[in-house]
């Protein structure tokens, strides 16, 4: 059981919430109390947009601890449309239709649970666009 | 009966849909468990994904419902949601809901469960908040990933998916409250005991001294109390446990097959329980002209039918087109087999 | 700054040592490099380890290891950069002799992964990634290296198959070393029929989980006097980090950490690149090697991969790569890697490589990555003849 761990990022699991600094204008996912281009303590919490592309991909067969059951499952690196590059699930998605480059948009998904009695774990995943554009 | 209207006038502000992308054609399970490819009551029914619950399918309905409604989720002061298969026994999927959308902290949030008519408990919940000018948006959903007994009639048609509202005031409104009513008894048509997986029926029970009998007198009612006939409304939508027991309620009440077209998704997703006549009524608000007027009549086992009427206005035509509608949910379908569905719903012995 | 020399050199097999427990496969290769250079006298003990915590239950491996190798009392700490672990305990033992503190430090690593279930193992060595956004959104270590291998592939219009030259040399290599776990050779053909593991990654593109322990005795020119069979210096050992998380670097096709300690190490050494006579990369997964020999300025970027396939990491070639076997053949126990690489250099600039010997060797270096290039060791070392 890891509640306030995970309690403490469920901002940017949820939402997608990062930083944008105010001194460089640098967005920052995950968030950072120091900005990773110019290393100003001066950042401010903003929800992003969710959309982005596909920069690599691939499939996990065995994973992590809890993430047994959802096995076998896509991971990938998603570019964001404001610029940071993110590691998550797809979902939604057959394995043969995944390309690099092809749009994607956040969704809220279960990740894990802690065991049958835990809490469970949700975050963000990313699922090509319901509604094109 | 008298109708209930609040104090100021509310409507719906914003919605959205949801409805997982997996389907169970009922042809799967009459041959896994009758030996036969007779089906069942419905085509097919919706089934959620590993990473589906009624958390994360009300988050994505909620954030359709406030992007359409376009205000500050900061600005919503209630989150209910209503269902019988929340995540949690304690803990509630509200305060979940919220913080995904950006409610928190100043909103009050909750779970509703009243068999199927959870969702339009929690509507009726948010048209008083907002009607009495506690708050001025107030966020209810209807959601469920419900479960049949592995070879019980309910199998074939218990689904998932449901929908979401911000309620608000009339001014905002894509669709105003014109009043509403509800109808309720104590009759154990239906019911699960905590820490039972799967819920008992009263088999045929459940139709006429349940669902007839409440969704009747609750329609019935409204209209009587508003001074309507099924003439005046373009279109109605009715719980749907199945395709025959709304055709049959709405035809004794006096509405036709075309009246009830746009809100009839049962024999495509199932019964989505809490879902099911809220989500009729979003595919419905997304093919409404201004000036339609809509009856949406719920049921819930144990028992009682929410009958509410709605008129649409002209903010119909302004909302936002990217947003995906009631009916693109419903058409994503991938078929699943039983022993796929078997995984998905956890029915396989892993540890 | 004092000049540093190795002086002995200490391995157990790599495998499944299913009789042998952490502590003994230490002590064994600690006991085995005191002999190679015929003393007893240790000053100080660095234990690079990654996985004991969460695969042996044991942590505090300094006071453990010395007391079980007979040095029961000495200096001993553990050292730990995930797959680094070995490389930077290195580091710290070249530390300590160069300052004058200390006069002979013994490095040994040591990894015990076959004590537990493999899905244990899985988690464990996710543990070298971004526990918060990169394990625990359902990242594996493999699944890391098979996005970044995607990319590769992409960006520098190669195929997997192209891949097939580092795996054939490294099991080739591996047939002619006792030490080395997969003692036999795969053809390009084999490699390309390979079952995924990650798409695009194959059984073949990962390195196995495996049990072992290397040591290296590092001494002062005093102490050194006397002392083994053939003394080799150590030009520099440097180590460069990175973001923890692959997906926040600028340039995840660049080990700007592998950019940063060769280009320390080269210039401390006084050498290029071209200089470099052998390469024991970090071959834990076939796109590290291709990305460890770009950043390291033996390849163009995007070049690496033709660089392998090219002949000159072959035993004869411009830069034997992996010519004891790699991480691929000879073995991963990742905590003790990177003195495996270091020991097998020196057997190279001793003369002792057998029938992987390259001919005139001087100059030989070492990298070695920890997690997905966020810690990267580079270690040079010269024959004293």
């Amino acid at each position: 059981m890891e509640v306030p761990r995970h309690w403490r990022t469920q901002s940017a699991r949820y939402a997608l919430e990062g930083t944008v600094c105010q001194r460089c204008g640098e967005t920052s996912f995950p968030p950072r109390d120091l900005c990773s281009r110019c290393g100003s303590g001066e950042v401010i919490a903003k929800r992003l947009s969710g959309r982005g592309e596909i920069y690599s991909y691939s499939t996990v067969f065995q994973g992590p601890n809890g993430f047994a059951e959802y096995a076998p499952y896509l991971v990938a690196l998603v570019r964001l449309a404001e610029g940071p590059l993110v590691a998550a699930q797809l979902t939604d998605v057959d394995p043969d239709a995944v390309q690099i480059g092809m749009p994607v948009e956040m969704v809220t998904r279960r990740l894990r649970e802690d065991g049958p009695k835990g809490i469970v774990v949700y975050g963000y995943k990313f699922r090509p666009p319901l509604v094109a554009g | 009966m008298k109708a209930m209207k609040p104090s100021r006038d509310v409507g719906v502000v914003g919605y959205g849909a949801y409805v997982p992308r997996f389907r169970l054609p009922s042809t799967e399970v009459s041959r896994v468990w009758s030996g036969t490819a007779a089906g069942g009551p419905v085509a097919a029914k919706s089934v959620p994904g590993l990473d589906e619950d009624v958390v994360t399918m009300s988050v994505e309905a909620v954030r359709s419902a406030v992007r359409r409604a376009r205000i500050d989720p900061a600005a919503i002061g209630a989150v209910w949601v209503g269902s019988e298969s929340h995540p949690y026994a304690v803990k509630p999927t509200g305060t979940i809901v919220a913080e995904a959308i950006g409610a928190v902290p100043a909103t009050l949030a909750a779970d509703l469960e009243f068999a199927c008519k959870a969702g339009t408990e929690a509507i009726e919940a948010a048209i008083g908040l907002v009607g009495s000018g506690m708050t001025d948006y107030a966020v209810a959903v209807g959601m469920d990933t419900a479960q049949g007994r592995p070879g019980d009639a309910l199998e074939y048609t218990a689904g998932a998916g449901g929908a979401a509202f911000v309620i608000g005031p009339a001014a905002e409104s894509v669709a105003i409250l014109e009043g509403s009513l509800s109808y309720v008894t104590d009759t154990p048509d239906f019911w699960r005991r905590q820490y039972a997986l799967y819920p008992e029926h009263g088999a045929r029970f459940t139709g006429v001294p349940a669902y007839f009998k409440h969704v009747g007198a609750a329609g019935r009612a409204l209209m009587d109390a508003l001074g309507t006939t099924a003439a005046d409304y373009a279109h109605a939508v009715f719980h749907q446990p199945n395709t025959k027991f709304p055709t049959k309620a709405a035809k004794d009440l006096g509405f036709s097959a075309a009246q009830l077209r746009l809100g009839m998704l049962a024999n495509e997703i199932g019964n989505t329980y809490a879902g099911a006549a809220i989500l009729g009524f979003t595919a419905i608000l997304d093919e409404a002209k201004p000036g339609d007027r809509v009856l949406v009549v719920s049921f819930g086992s144990g028992a009682g039918s929410d009958a509410l009427s709605f008129r649409v206005t002209e903010r119909i035509t302004e909302l936002p087109r990217d947003i995906p509608a009631t009916r693109t949910y419903v058409a994503r379908a991938v078929p699943l087999d039983y022993a796929l569905y078997a995984r998905n719903r956890r029915k396989i012995m892993v540890e | 700054m004092s000049e540093v020399f190795a002086v002995g050199i200490g391995q157990t097999e790599v495998g499944e040592h299913w009789d042998r427990s952490l502590r003994q496969l230490g002590a064994a290769a600690a006991r085995a490099a005191l002999a190679d250079a015929g003393t007893d006298r240790v000053d100080a003990l660095y234990v690079g380890n990654m996985l004991a915590g969460d695969l042996s239950g044991q942590h505090h491996l300094g006071p453990l290891i010395a007391e079980h190798a007979g040095l029961l009392g000495i200096e001993a700490v553990a050292v730990e950069a995930a797959c680094g672990s070995g490389g930077a305990a290195f580091r710290t033992a070249f530390l300590a002799v160069a300052s004058g503190h200390v006069e002979a430090a013994l490095v040994v690593g040591v990894e015990k992964m076959t004590d537990r279930p493999g899905k244990e193992v899985t988690q464990g060595l996710v543990t070298a990634a971004d526990a918060d956004f990169e394990s625990q959104i359902g990242l594996s270590f493999v699944a890391i290296n098979a996005l970044l291998m995607r990319r590769y592939l992409l960006e520098h219009r190669v195929s997997r198959d192209d891949f097939a030259p580092f795996i054939v040399n490294a099991h080739a290599n591996a047939v002619h070393n006792p030490m080395a776990m997969y003692r036999f050779a795969v053809s390009a053909a084999e490699f390309s029929r390979q079952a995924m593991v990650a798409d695009p990654i194959s059984v073949l593109d990962s390195s196995p989980v495996c049990d072992g322990a290397a040591a290296v005795l590092l001494c002062s020119r005093d102490r050194a006097r006397g002392l083994g069979r053939n003394a080799a210096r150590v030009r520099a050992c440097t180590v460069g980090t990175d973001t923890i998380a692959l997906h926040d670097r600028r340039d995840p096709l660049e080990l700007a950490a592998a950019v940063r300690s060769s280009r320390r190490a080269y210039e401390l050494a006084g050498i290029q690149p071209r200089d470099i006579d052998l390469f024991e990369a970090h071959d834990a997964f076939s796109i590290m090697t291709a990305l460890s020999l770009e950043a390291a300025g033996f390849a163009e970027r995007g070049r690496g991969v033709a660089f392998g396939a090219s002949g000159a990491i072959a035993i004869d070639g411009d830069l034997p790569l992996s010519t004891m076997g790699g991480l691929k053949a000879r073995g991963h126990p990742v905590g003790a890697t990177g003195v495996y690489q270091i020991a097998e250099v020196l057997l190279q600039l001793r003369g002792e490589a057998g029938q992987n010997q390259v001919k005139n060797a001087t100059l030989g270096m070492a990298q070695n990555i920890g997690g997905s290039g966020a810690t990267v060791v580079t270690t040079v070392l010269e024959a004293v003849r």
